[in-house]
């Protein structure tokens, strides 16, 4: 009966198959975050966060993080008001009853680079851009699917017929992906000296990206190693109390 | 001696059975506080905790209201005649006494900053109004002076000065 | 026996509202001296109930239950709300584990008999419990508005227009609108709130019933005297919390560890009514019910079977016809059972599989097994069995 039980806990909780649909099997990267002590390399996030100011926010938003959210990465507060300052953001009514511009603050939610998805779908051919903040979260094994995309772009087959505006990835499900190519070696001069390869942007995005979609992740994984520790003590305690309040009956 | 080894085994079940007890009093403890934390206010309130101000097209004799924590605040520029009249008011003649200089900062003195909320019941008064040039407030009728202070009415403390600093001489922060 | 007299304070509310000798006489509860480890999942729902109830109050001041405000009010949890993230995985990961820990408590009572006379009643509440936790999970699922709560709601609430006549009606009822919205979020979030309450009240009956006949055992043979039980406190109140402890790591591991494993990605996008995910897919604890649905080809069919496959346990205790309660006594009825298992736990591994080719026979065929093994198998079972020896009484069969 026990050998039962277990075997069907375990298996009933497995079903969470997501194949991946036929596609190219996603490239296997092992993270800095991966597993139960894993961290965001902070340094690689920063840069990250670069490429994502420089490349890919003129069509992607990123609306569920504020500015101030960057300390977590290690700018300083003048940093944050600083890169807070540098985006425009919308404000309003005056006292004129009109929207108006103004520069970003810490509190201020990351600025959208379109009003809404109609401009943004105007804007690119018809195709929504979609926001980042849970890119990670939202798709199966999401940090090697978006460095797999990111750096999986290539000549399509010569069998194979391009829809207009479309460009090959066999990484991105239907392999025809309307988001040309956007990295490119020395697309972007990192301020820390690092070299700027396809390969590294990519990474620094992805751990960038990883951070905006849990940015609770550290604290949660400590929290998670003290919460199993006590609950060994507690599980380990109350065996011992119960064989031995159990081994009354024996008397 | 069965009767001493019989006693040493309870004192040792006992002690087991307590420690678990207590270690499972630790655990509910240490789950109820993130319960209880998550009400407090959140990372976002905090961070609207405080409010930038540019007060440099406020001219002498002029006021304008900000909203700091979901509050109103008034921001007036005095008049000389206002800053002279509020000083000259005998301490012992106010029902909430305050000297005008301890409501202001030094070298700041013509800048009176105060939470818009009456202190009777919480509306918000009405400026350049009542009997004594500073505001009046119409739901029970108290009159505050031109440094905010209870004059007349029913309000039992003067309008409250928020924490406030000025960054340089057209911004100020207050919270 | 005679309560002890009350004195001073205590007797005082005693003799106006008896609680102190309601707990006195819970104390000298009298249970099984025998009972394993199957018996710890009673106590472990009742827990999860309370983690989900807590959580989900406290969660319920930070969300929004409006179209254009969930998912962000829910980001909101997760990123700002202190410990928002805590409460918000808590309470996901909650309801898995009280599916869980519910499945295998059922598992029990179907392999010791638990549901067989004089028990019957306490069963029925089972049913209603189980079914009002699917209700309530699968309003809950809806409320952060990703693109599996609207599509699940959609899917699902279409089901109802199957029915001939009024189903078109029933669904436009259900939904307040035209197609899932604002109407049905509000409505969804209004009774997601109200039914653990429910669900808390058929509790009370549900441990009410079960402590006018006492719980079953092992052996499946009642207890006939003193040698054959002992106290609730304090041989299973620590027994119970040594389950709490091993409860809570499998708990903790999935909150703080892998917090969306089970759950689906599609859920982190905002709802959009304009695409279909590639497979929609309900919770894992839904999947057995699910690949009977799809296994039939008929609409109206699939949604009669679904009902039907929770409707049939109502009429186990009449057709289990063996006179011997516990699976341990019926070496035939074990293979059976066995069997039982493997087909449910295959079914909900369907129930995640697209309904095409080589599935949709496999689920048709579990779905066969499922009804046959409660219509045929077990009230011909009971009659052909020949069962192992029964012991006389509990004590009997815990001195060998």
């Amino acid at each position: 009966m026990k050998k039962i039980i277990v075997f069907t806990a375990t298996l009933l909780m497995s079903f969470n198959v997501f194949a991946n649909e036929g596609g190219t099997p996603l490239k296997q990267n092992v993270w800095s975050f991966d597993g139960m002590t894993g961290t965001v390399d902070k340094q690689s996030a920063q840069r990250g966060f670069q490429v994502y100011k420089e490349v890919c926010s003129s069509c992607h938003s990123l609306r569920l993080l504020s500015y101030r959210n960057l300390e977590a990465l290690g700018f300083s507060e003048a940093e944050v008001k600083t890169i807070a300052a540098g985006a425009t953001v919308k404000d309003g009514p005056n006292d004129s009853g009109d929207m108006f511009d103004r520069p970003g603050r810490p509190s201020d939610k990351f600025a959208a680079p379109f009003a809404n998805d109609k401009a943004a779908r105007a804007a690119n051919g018809g195709a929504l851009p979609p926001d980042l903040s849970l890119m990670i979260k939202a798709r199966p094994n999401g940090a090697n699917y978006l460095y797999s995309i990111l750096t999986g772009y290539e000549n399509p087959p010569a069998d194979m017929k391009m829809n207009t505006g479309m460009n090959y990835n066999s990484y991105f499900p239907g392999k025809q992906i309307a988001m040309p190519q956007p990295l490119t070696d020395g697309r972007v001069t990192y301020q820390d000296g690092a070299g700027a390869t396809t390969d590294q942007m990519s990474r620094d995005v992805v751990n960038f990206l990883q951070w905006a979609a849990e940015p609770e992740m550290e604290a949660r994984k400590e929290m998670g190693i003290k919460a199993l520790l006590y609950l060994a003590v507690f599980t380990v305690l109350f065996y011992l109390a119960k064989k031995r309040i159990w081994s009354r009956l024996k008397k | 001696m069965a009767e001493n080894k019989k006693k040493s085994g309870e004192t040792r079940r006992d002690f087991i059975v307590l420690s678990a007890s207590a270690v499972a009093g630790v655990g509910a403890a240490s789950f109820a506080w993130p319960l209880i934390n998550s009400l407090n206010p959140s990372a976002d309130v905090l961070a609207m905790a405080s409010t930038e101000v540019d007060i440099a097209k406020v001219e002498k004799g002029q006021a304008i209201r900000v909203m700091w924590r979901g509050k109103p605040v008034f921001i007036r520029r005095r008049t000389e005649k206002e800053i002279t009249e509020a000083r000259d008011v005998k301490l012992d003649e106010l029902r909430d006494p305050e000297r005008d200089q301890d409501r202001v900062k030094k070298g700041e003195d013509e800048w009176l900053i105060l939470v818009g909320v009456c202190t009777h019941l919480g509306c918000v008064p009405l400026g350049y109004q009542g009997d004594y040039g500073g505001w009046f407030c119409p739901c029970h009728g108290s009159h505050y002076d031109t440094s905010g202070r209870i004059r007349k009415g029913p309000a039992p403390r003067n309008l409250a000065v928020p924490p406030y600093e000025f960054l340089n001489n057209n911004v100020i922060k207050i919270g | 026996m005679s309560v002890s007299e009350k004195t001073g304070i205590k007797g005082w509310i005693d003799s106006r509202l008896p609680i102190f000798t309601f707990l006195e006489h819970q104390n000298e509860y009298q249970v099984p001296k025998n009972l394993n480890y199957a018996w710890n999942f009673g106590s472990l729902a009742g827990i999860a109930l309370v983690i989900q109830m807590v959580t989900g109050i406290i969660l319920a001041m930070h969300y929004t239950p409006n179209s254009h405000m969930a998912f962000d009010s829910v980001e909101n949890v997760m990123r700002n709300v202190n410990y928002g993230w805590l409460l918000r995985y808590t309470h996901a990961v909650g309801s898995s584990m009280f599916f869980m820990v519910v499945y295998l408590h059922i598992l029990r009572g179907l392999f010791y008999g638990s549901y067989k006379s004089p028990r019957e009643i306490l069963w029925f509440f089972g049913i209603f419990l189980f079914i009002s936790m699917m209700a309530t999970a699968f309003m809950g699922y809806v409320l952060p508005w990703g693109q599996m709560s609207y599509w699940g709601a959609t899917v699902i609430t279409n089901l109802f227009s199957a029915f001939p006549l009024i189903g078109e009606n029933i669904v436009t009822f259900l939904w307040g609108g035209y197609s899932v919205d604002n109407p049905t979020l509000n409505r969804f979030f209004s009774l997601h709130y109200l039914m653990p309450f429910v669900i808390f009240g058929l509790m009370i009956v549900h441990i009410v019933a079960l402590h006018v006949h006492g719980s079953n055992n092992p052996t499946g043979v009642e207890i006939k005297s003193e040698k054959d039980s002992i106290p609730f406190h304090p041989y299973y109140t620590v027994k119970d919390f040594f389950g709490f402890g091993v409860f809570f790591m499998i708990y903790a591991y999935f909150i703080f560890f892998a917090p969306n494993y089970l759950g689906h990605p599609d859920n982190y996008i905002p709802a959009d009514p304009m695409v279909t995910p590639a497979r929609i897919v309900p919770e894992w604890y839904f999947l057995p019910f699910y690949a009977i649905l799809r296994a039939i080809p008929d609409k109206l069919g699939g949604v009669l079977m679904m009902f039907g496959a929770l409707i049939v346990l109502f009429f186990l205790p009449w057709l289990d016809t063996s006179k011997v309660k516990s699976g341990v006594y019926r070496p035939l009825f074990k293979v059976f059972f066995t069997l039982f298992t493997v087909n449910f736990v295959m079914l909900g591994y369907l129930g995640g599989k697209p309904p095409e080719g080589i599935y949709v026979i496999l689920s048709r065929a579990a779905t066969f097994y499922y009804y046959a093994y409660f219509l045929l198998i077990l009230p011909i079972l009971g009659k052909i069995e020949k069962p192992l020896a029964v012991p006389l009484s509990i004590s009997d069969a815990v001195k060998k």
